[in-house]
């Protein structure tokens, strides 16, 4: 049997100024019906370029070459009109960002309706009905009464259900999904694939997954494609690139699961920092007075202590207030509740008198791209915090401290003088983290450093971590939601939810046996991508 | 800072890590910087319209030294004078006023026999009047005059028994006069520049302080920013033309007197610009990173927020400098501007309304704003490519 999709010596190119960059560098793959192929890369390797390509949705500027074969039809050199009758129909595709793929000035019914109209179907009843059928189908809980939503009144994960209703209208022989799940919390997530997983059983849909999970091709894909810098480097059943990786790409991704023990809980050590019964209420203002008519508890009621040399994890899924609590123990945001510091009470602090203590207790974020001002070169941007913390200190001495916490945190002095978007992502979050490191701090609140970075980088940020927190005794708070991470680096868990904690202590007897359905239902979900089947993370 | 603290020596054992401080031109460029200059030279009618304007506002700026009634250099009997910074009594030239003349033929021919006279290119100020005008004022561009109304003006400044060669031997205005007998070339160099100098003045300080109050409001959001926008609603809805005509009229409009006065409403168009860039900016991380670091709110809004909002306000100044100079004009054109008298381009336009008989005064005043305003939409057109974030930050 000849495959559903054949695509030969692909290229995506680039004209920048008077160079070309091959995005897609000659790449061949084939795709039978009923099959996934997973297309498995880290950011900039070309992979959803490879799929937006077949079905011709290159941004401008792109030069394609090569051939894809659907059906035996080249897709590449067909005219835009019959593209546009395959598009949808015969081929259909979901992205990533289930936020911004549905317009949100349209109820869903129309939005589904709009696709089964453009391919032919007529008759609002007919219509309607197939609509409820396909939402059904794609586990929407009664979807009579939600025809008339809006976006904004669905969940993440119900848009991306929507998303997968749209591209299932037409029954396509060729679905192609842009990392459908990365926007997603993980209990979401693993209900999504198990969706599309039963679906493409269902229809016998030849499905092209692009993903940088590796736990996720493993549970989903029959074929895997290994792509590095828009080269496909290996390429087999999913089972033997897992089992016997031949490339040493394949084999350096496959390791790349960020590893080692935290250390291990020592419930005697200093205590650095502890706070009593947090909240942060956000009012909710109406009406030309601004009245209060009611609070989002954001953080509802948390306690906790963060101890010297130890690691506190803070695991929750997004709009579970675990960044907001961070925030708040840095009094970077109001709160009530009290906060102690070394036994210093810090909750009444105004904002000078905390000045000294910023030294002390420092905050490394998320993304490496937007915590780094792009207008300041590493040196200026690292130095900033002693500028203002310690005034004594000449500009060669500056430069010198700024220097050697360049050179602990892995990067080369040498690039001082140079700006963040000559940076890797990976190297922009050993910046962040020089620059929090710089002042000699006490108290460390890591906001999901490593969420943002390729699988690669977040086992080297990890160690790079651990080895800070063992050299200097530092305390950290580690808000994340990937529980592998936290796993690697935590020796004590807080598990949160809707601002409250579902579950705490100790990491390692936590991991092994979860007392809460919920924690349960996040554990199955984030290790073995297994969706809860109780009711325990319903949203 | 105690200075035990200041006095403190930092030991740092081993090689030094930092490298040398990269070698530094006159003036340093960041990258992102040069990537825009870039982008300004590529956009070449921009690029050429800068050149032309500035070659235009320095000429403008030595306007004395090419159109003035005073001569450079005078020497006199071996003494070198300086006229143009000085003033001498006309006692000195054999006269009796207070202040010399140098239009004058009698002075003139006395300095003449002994020693010399080094005039400027154009013998009129702004405020000259030609007393030996060919027809009566308004007197049209010399060059445009029949042979025999030429012959008939060089009879008046030619003493007796001289050849009369026309033309030739009358002072030219090369642009005509205006319905005082004022050379319309030197008041247009006038003019020019005090039109572009009030406009930067008048574009400076309302950058500044509509930059100031943006960054207030959008920095500190909540009430302070409701307040605010609110007002600036009302008073930017205020009609301000009429008010600027009432307050003129009750007051003597001088060049500070008309620069505060628009100023109190010039301000406000920036401010929803900069406003909207704090806005956005304060909840970048980098800005939280520095609240963690321990920055005060000045400090952050200087270092970190001003620069992405002097993007907008770069790219809107040359439009801002446009209004200043438009408003100006039209001032000057109803008559509540500068005060009688003032090289002003609005005044030659009213001239050119009310004196149709003369197209030259109309059409130069048209001409010269409308290549003026001209040059600076294309310059804020290549200033507007050159902070386009995708062309420098992609």
């Amino acid at each position: 049997m000849s495959p559903l999709l054949d695509v030969r010596d692909l290229s995506v190119t680039f004209h920048q100024g008077d160079r070309d960059f091959a995005a897609v560098d000659k790449i061949s793959f084939t795709l039978s019906e009923g099959r996934t192929l997973a297309l498995v890369g880290e950011s900039g390797s070309g992979k959803s370029l490879t799929a937006l390509s077949i079905v011709k949705l290159l941004p401008p500027g792109a030069e394609l070459r090569g051939q894809a074969l659907f059906n035996g039809e080249d897709l590449l050199s067909c005219s835009e009109a019959r593209l546009q009758s395959l598009r949808g129909e015969a081929i259909t595709m979901v992205f990533q960002e289930p936020m911004t793929s549905l317009n949100p000035l349209h109820t869903i019914e129309r939005q589904i309706g709009e696709i089964l109209q453009l391919h032919g179907m007529r008759g609002a009843i007919k219509m309607r009905a197939r609509i409820i059928e396909l939402l059904q189908e794609v586990g929407i809980p009664d979807p009579a009464q939600r025809l008339s939503a809006y976006p904004h009144q669905l969940s993440g994960g119900q848009r991306q259900r929507v998303m997968i209703a749209m591209a299932l209208a037409n029954r396509p022989k060729l679905f192609i999904a842009d990392e459908p799940t990365t926007a997603l919390d993980v209990t979401v997530q693993a209900q999504i694939l198990t969706l599309l997983k039963d679906l493409q059983k269902r229809h016998n849909m030849a499905m092209l997954f692009i993903t940088h999970d590796l736990g996720i091709v493993r549970r989903l894909a029959d074929d895997v494609a290994v792509m590095q810098h828009g080269k496909i480097v290996e390429t087999g059943p999913v089972e033997t690139i897992f089992s016997k990786p031949q490339h040493p790409y394949t084999q350096m991704l496959l390791a790349a699961e960020p590893k080692g023990e935290p250390p291990p809980l020592d419930l005697g050590a200093k205590v650095i920092l502890t706070a009593d019964d947090i909240k942060v209420h956000f009012p909710i203002k109406r009406g030309f007075l601004r009245r209060t008519v009611g609070v989002v508890k954001a953080v509802d009621g948390i306690s906790l202590s963060v101890r010297e040399g130890q690691t506190l994890g803070i695991v929750g899924e997004s709009g579970s207030g675990k960044t907001t609590l961070g925030l708040a123990l840095l009094r970077l945001i109001s709160s009530q509740g009290k906060i102690l510091y070394l036994g210093q009470q810090i909750e009444s602090l105004g904002f000078k008198a905390m000045r000294p203590l910023r030294r002390e207790m420092q905050v490394v974020f998320q993304d490496p791209y937007g915590s780094l001002s792009p207008r300041l070169s590493v040196a200026d941007i690292v130095a900033e915090g002693l500028i203002v913390q310690d005034k004594g200190l000449s500009f060669l001495q500056r430069r010198e401290i700024v220097a050697r916490a360049l050179d602990d945190m892995g990067l080369d002095p040498k690039d001082m003088d140079r700006y963040p978007h000559e940076f890797s992502g990976g190297q922009r979050q050993r910046i962040a983290i020089a620059r929090a490191m710089v002042l000699e701090p006490k108290f460390v609140v890591l906001d999901e450093p490593t969420s943002a970075l390729d699988m690669s980088v977040q086992a080297q940020i990890v160690e790079l971590l651990r080895d800070l927190q063992k050299k200097r005794g530092l305390a950290f708070l580690f808000i994340s939601h990937d529980l592998k991470v936290v796993r690697a680096l935590a020796s004590e868990i807080i598990v949160m939810r809707h601002g409250q904690v579902v579950e705490a202590g100790e990491a390692a007897k936590i991991f092994n046996d979860p007392q809460s359905d919920y924690t349960k239902a996040l554990f199955a979900a984030a290790f073995h991508i297994k969706a809860d089947v109780s009711d325990a993370v319903s949203q | 800072m105690s200075s035990a603290q200041f006095e403190r020596e930092l030991i740092f054992e081993g090689p030094t890590l930092a490298p040398a401080l990269p070698a530094q031109g006159l003036i340093a460029l960041s990258p992102i910087n040069r990537r825009r200059l870039a982008n300004f030279k590529a956009h070449h009618r921009g690029h050429w319209s800068f050149w032309i304007f500035m070659v235009l506002f320095g000429l403008s700026l030595f306007a004395e030294f090419i159109a003035n009634d005073r001569p450079l250099i005078v020497s006199y009997k071996g003494e070198l004078l300086f006229p143009i910074f000085r003033d001498y009594p006309e006692e000195k030239f054999g006269g009796f006023l207070a202040q010399t003349d140098y239009r004058d033929s009698v002075i003139s021919d006395e300095i003449q026999s002994h020693g010399w006279i080094l005039w400027p290119p154009i013998r009129y100020s702004y405020r000259t009047i030609n007393r030996a005008l060919p027809v009566p004022a308004p007197s049209p561009p010399t060059w445009m005059l029949s042979a025999a109304q030429c012959q008939a003006a060089a009879a008046k400044v030619l003493k007796p028994g001289e050849p009369n060669r026309g033309c030739r031997d009358i002072e030219w205005n090369w642009l005509g006069t205006d319905d005082q007998g004022r050379d319309v070339l030197a008041r247009l160099i006038y003019g020019f520049r005090l039109s572009i100098l009030f406009g930067l003045i008048l574009a400076a300080i309302s950058s500044i302080i509509g930059i100031a109050a943006g960054a207030v409001q959008g920095y500190f959001g909540g009430w302070t920013d409701l307040l605010m926008q609110r007002f600036i609603e009302i008073w930017s809805s205020l009609p301000r033309l009429y008010l600027l005509i009432i307050v003129s009229s009750f007051i003597v409009p001088g060049f500070f007197v008309l620069l505060g006065i628009l100023l109190i409403f010039s301000w406000v168009s920036l401010v929803h610009v900069v406003r909207a860039e704090f806005l956005r900016a304060r909840n970048f991380e980098y800005v939280n990173a520095a609240r963690a670091l321990g920055l005060s709110n000045g400090k952050i809004m200087l270092k970190h927020i001003l620069p992405n909002a002097m993007v907008a306000t770069l790219t809107f100044l040359p439009f801002v400098l446009n209004e200043s100079i438009t408003t100006l004009t039209a001032l000057d054109f109803l008559g509540f501007g500068l005060p009688p008298g003032s090289p002003s381009l609005g005044e030659l336009l009213l001239q050119g309304k009310s004196n149709l008989q003369a197209p030259w005064l109309g059409l130069t005043g048209f001409i010269i704003i409308a290549a003026m305003l001209s040059l600076l939409i294309f310059i804020g057109e290549a200033v507007r490519d050159a902070f386009d974030p995708r062309k420098t930050l992609a």
